[in-house]
Order: structure tokens, then sequence, then C-alpha cells
């Protein structure tokens, strides 16, 4: 659906040069919810706005549905536009117009008639839930539900893809979590391929399919959100996925700890087996949950645990050894192995 | 004593006060046909925004610029020559409407631009990124969402007005100016000079109150 080939935006001010995209190639498909996470600074918004054109690459290619829209200008690019609806932090809606004016604004850019436009944005009021608040003005709505506004007026011309540009990050964490359902909502049943862009992991794990790492205008590591939370390999990346698993043990319990610390983690439907018992059955060592949680990451479960084995040193190599076979990853904190 | 001068004066000052408010009236709908889109044309083509153009700014700038940094008594006297090509002579409350105009275009453009970057460049994103077109977008959120501020700012321009149609008063453009000067500078007629001070500062608080009212009452935010 989306296609970027080295894209790279280059700002030039009068004393120096600063490269907000570094050469950046990325497929985003037909339907799939793309997220791309990194510090503030790190290049995504500039990113984002190279695919409606917001901000002209300096080089590279973009291509949307099949279109290449640096090709186009004028109307041909206005056109385009309306069918990749964006949405903001800030929302940005017009204070001097009604909910409705607002939803209806983008309609009449499209062109449409009067009368279409208010069975359109009364539909689309509904979609989002504000039916009730089509004459308020913004400056009399919660964030959340500005935000709701603005994702009726993104979607008012039938858009193919929705671009959101930290469109949490200025809300509190239930309203969070109300905005990205409704956005999975619009992915699942009106096949709206959406990219997400924010410094918030916890976005990833609720809603993205796939997603990339960025820092300084590069993108560091990509894939699916689940072997991303399983396995990430750059230390960015991790540093992220801190944010969400986090699993420090006070330091207290660790010098207490006699016996060998590991970490397990496990994957999709082994979190439900019963690994660690079968290896305590089998083997004479006793066992310690220290830490233990089941993350799921778009719907798919992810377990890590920490457990103390205590025992027969050679017997807790072999119960360690058992583990490595069942589960995907073991790692020691701390014993000898 | 008093009364009697000032309902001697009466007739004269009606016909003053008309005078000046033809001419602010006059200046204030030229700027406003002039003016308003020039101010537009200033923000819409600055760095960032959807007309971005490098040297219609700068040549609008200047000329703005220009205009501006010439004392309106001096511009007064350079606009003679056109003043009287336009209208055909150089004295009375139309030829002085005419470098009242002149004035005004620069000094209620500048307004409306700085009233326009009042405006979250967010908000301008949001309609491009819709797909709008740039008359949709000055037309339908420009123009409503600066609007306090045009309200405002046509109100500061009307008190400046009044000002410099003094000044013009006193080159002969007629006027309270005129009156003020006629009777308090050459004839030391406290009476008149304190009646014409007296019709200015109601005038000029009228306008401002009157101003005030109306660009709080248009203000959603
Ligand atoms: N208009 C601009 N002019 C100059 N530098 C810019 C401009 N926009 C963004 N940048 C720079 O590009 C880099 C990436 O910015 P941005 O895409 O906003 O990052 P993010 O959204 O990840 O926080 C930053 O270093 C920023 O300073
Ligand atoms: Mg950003």
């Amino acid at each position: 659906m989306i296609t970027l080939e080295n894209i790279e935006k280059v700002y030039e001010t009068k004393s120096q040069r600063v490269i907000g995209v570094d050469k950046v190639s990325l497929t985003i498909q037909k339907g799939e919810i793309y997220g791309i996470v990194g510090y503030s600074g790190a290049g995504k918004s500039t990113l984002l706005r190279c695919i409606n054109i917001l901000e002209r690459p300096t080089s590279g290619k973009v291509i949307v549905d099949g279109v290449d829209l640096l090709q186009l200008s004028g109307k041909k690019l206005r056109e385009a536009r309306q069918s990749i609806g964006m949405i903001f932090q800030g929302f940005y809606l017009v204070s001097s117009k009604t909910v409705f004016d607002n939803v209806a604004f983008a309609l009449k850019a499209a062109g449409v008639d009067r009368a279409e436009r208010k069975d359109r944005v009364l539909e689309l009021l509904s979609l989002v839930g504000l039916a009730d608040k089509a004459n308020q003005y913004p400056a009399q709505l919660s964030g959340g539900q500005k935000q709701r506004v603005s994702i009726a007026r993104a979607l008012a011309n039938n858009p193919k893809v929705l671009l959101c540009d930290e469109a949490t990050s200025a809300l509190d964490p239930s309203t969070t979590k109300s905005i990205l359902s409704l956005l999975k909502k619009i992915n699942e049943e009106l096949g709206i391929t959406i990219v997400i862009i924010t410094h918030e992991m916890e976005v990833v794990k609720e809603i993205c399919d796939r997603c990339a790492v960025m820092q300084d205008g590069k993108i560091v590591e990509q894939g699916a959100s689940y072997e991303i939370f399983a396995n990430p390999m750059e230390s960015l990346t991790k540093e992220f996925i801190k944010t969400v698993l986090d699993f420090q043990l006070p330091a207290k319990l660790v010098q207490n700890c006699t016996g060998t610390l590991v970490k397990l983690q496990f994957r999709g439907n082994l979190a439900e087996e019963a690994v660690v018992s079968d290896m305590l059955q089998q083997h004479s060592v006793k066992g310690n949950i220290l830490h233990g949680k089941v993350e799921y990451i778009r719907e798919k479960p992810l377990g890590i645990f920490i457990m103390e084995i205590i025992g027969e040193q050679p017997e807790v190599n072999k119960a360690i050894n058992y583990l490595e076979n069942r589960v995907q990853q073991v790692e020691v904190i701390q014993g000898v192995s | 004593m008093f009364l009697d001068s000032i309902v001697d004066l009466l007739p004269e000052l009606n016909q003053a006060f008309l005078e000046t408010m033809l001419m602010v009236g006059i200046g204030l709908l030229v700027a406003l046909i002039l003016g308003l889109p020039m101010g537009i044309l200033l923000y819409v083509t600055d760095r960032g925004l959807f007309l971005e153009n490098r040297l219609v700014k700068s040549v609008v700038g200047m000329i703005v610029n220009l205009i501006r940094s010439i004392p309106f008594i001096i511009l007064l006297v350079f606009l003679l020559p056109f003043t009287k090509w336009l209208v055909d002579t150089t004295t009375g409350p139309l030829a002085a409407s005419v470098s009242l105009s002149v004035a005004a275009i620069p000094f209620y453009a500048r307004i409306v631009e700085s009233s326009a970057r009042e405006i979250d460049k967010g908000v301008i994103e949001a309609a491009v990124a819709a797909g709008a077109s740039p008359w949709l977008i000055i037309k339908d959120i420009i123009f409503p969402e600066a609007k306090p501020g045009l309200i405002s700012g046509l109100t500061i321009t009307a008190i400046s007005l009044i000002g410099y149609s003094a000044m013009a008063g006193t080159v002969g453009g007629g006027g309270i100016g005129d009156l003020a000067i006629r009777y308090g500078y050459y004839r030391y007629d406290d009476t008149v000079m304190f009646t014409t001070v007296i019709v200015l500062i109601v005038l000029v608080q009228l306008i401002q109150y009157l101003g005030d009212f109306i660009a709080k009452a248009v203000n959603k935010r």
C-alpha cells in the first residue's frame, strides 16, 4: 500500500545542514497497522509527513496505492491527499468551527455537495461516538473527544491510509486505550491501512502488526511487533521494550539468592504449557518463581519469568538444559552454569 | 458664554465630524478591500506555508515597509500629485482620504498578517493534509480563525486614521483636525479646542468599545 524508497530529507539552514530522514526504505502492506517508534528528534514526524508530501523529500520515491506521489502537484496532489487521512498529537481542529463543520470541511475540500455532506458528517460522528456533539465547539470537548473529531475528519473522504502523528501522546492512559481501540476498529472494519508514529511502546504492543525503530533519521530495526518484543536486536530497541517489559529485581533479593537465577521467555501458546512443572518433576531441584508476567503483544501472549533454581550443580545444569530445549530463550542471570 | 459659543459652533462641528467620518470611512474601506488581501498574501507566501513564495513575500513586504516608514505628514505632501490626478483636487476630505487610504493599506495589511500568524500552523497543515485548495483554506480556515484579530485590527486602524485625519486637516483636508487647527491654533479659541478634543475622545472610545465587543462576540476559543 505504501512504499518508501530511499527517502532522504535534508534541512538546509544558513548555519547548518540537518538530516531529518536519512535514506529510509520501507514497505507497508495493505490493511496492516504499522508503528514507527523512536525518541523525539529521531525523524519520525518528518518521515510520516513525506508519505502525504506535507514534506517534500530531498530525494527518494513515495508510492501510495500504486501512485508515485512526487510526480503529482496542484489539484492532482490534493486529490491524492484526500485518500490519505492524517491525525496529530495536537488535534488541530478549527476552533471557530463546530464539530460538524470541522468534519464537513474535509468533505468540502473534496467538493462534496452540501446535502451529501450532512449525511456523511453525521455518519462519521456516530462512527467515532460523538453523534451528540455535532454543534459543540472544540473548546468544549475533552482531549479524547477532540481526537475523535479529528479521526472523523481524517476518515471523511474514505481514505485508504490513515497517518497518525503521536495521536495518543497528549492523552491520559485510559483515553489512549479507547482511541487505540477506535483505531483498531477502523482498521478491522474499514480495512484502512494505518501508520502510527509514537514514542510509547504501549501503542505498538496494543495495535501494531509490525513496527520499525528509528534513530537519527534511520530505521535501525524493523519486523513483526511480536518478534521485536520477543527478540530485540538493537540496544535502542531493547531500551524501548524495557518500558513495557521491565524485569528489575530488587538488588537485595538478588544478593540473598543462593541458587542459580534464570530468565525464561515463552512464546505464544507455550506460556500455557506446564514447562516449569515438568522441569521440576523430572529433576531433583527446587524452583522459586521470583518474577513473572505474561504480556499480550497484539493479543499474542509473551511470557517472561525469572526463577531461582536450587540444587546440586550438575542437576541444576541438567534442569537448565532441559529448559533450553523447550523454551525459546533461557538466560542465566546469576550463578554458575 | 461657553454654551453660547458651542451652539454657534454646532453647524461647523457637525460638518467637521461628518468629514472626519467620511475620511476615516473611506480609509477603512480601502484598507479592507486592499489591505486585507495584501496581509493574507504576506501570510500565505511566508516560509513553510502553502503558497510559500520568497519573491512575492519580499516584494510585497518591502512595499509595505516603505510606505510605513514614511511619516504620515510627509506621505500626505508626497502624494499630492497623485491625489490631484486621482480626485482632481488637493483639498477637502476626499483629497485627504486618498493619502489616508494609502497609509491604511499597509498598516492594516501588517495587522492582518500578524493575526493570521496567531493561528496554530498545525491547523493550516491539517487542512493541507485534507487536500483543501489554497482558496478554501483562506476562506474557510484563515478568515474565521483570524476573525477576532481582523476585527480588533480594524479598530486599531480606525483609531489611527482618526489621528492621521487630524494631520490631514492641518493642510486643508477638512474634518475635526481642521477645525481644531483653525480655531484652536490660529485663533486661540479654547472652547473650540476643548470641544474638539472631547468629541475625539468620545469617538475613539466608542470605536474601541464597539470593536472589542464585536471581536469578543465572534471569538469561539
Ligand atoms: N522544518 C525544519 N527545519 C529544520 N530542521 C527540522 C525541521 N523539521 C524537523 N527538523 C529536524 O529534523 C529532525 C527530525 O525531526 P522530527 O521528524 O520532528 O522528529 P520526531 O518526530 O521523531 O520527534 C530533528 O533533528 C529536527 O530538528
Ligand atoms: Mg514528532
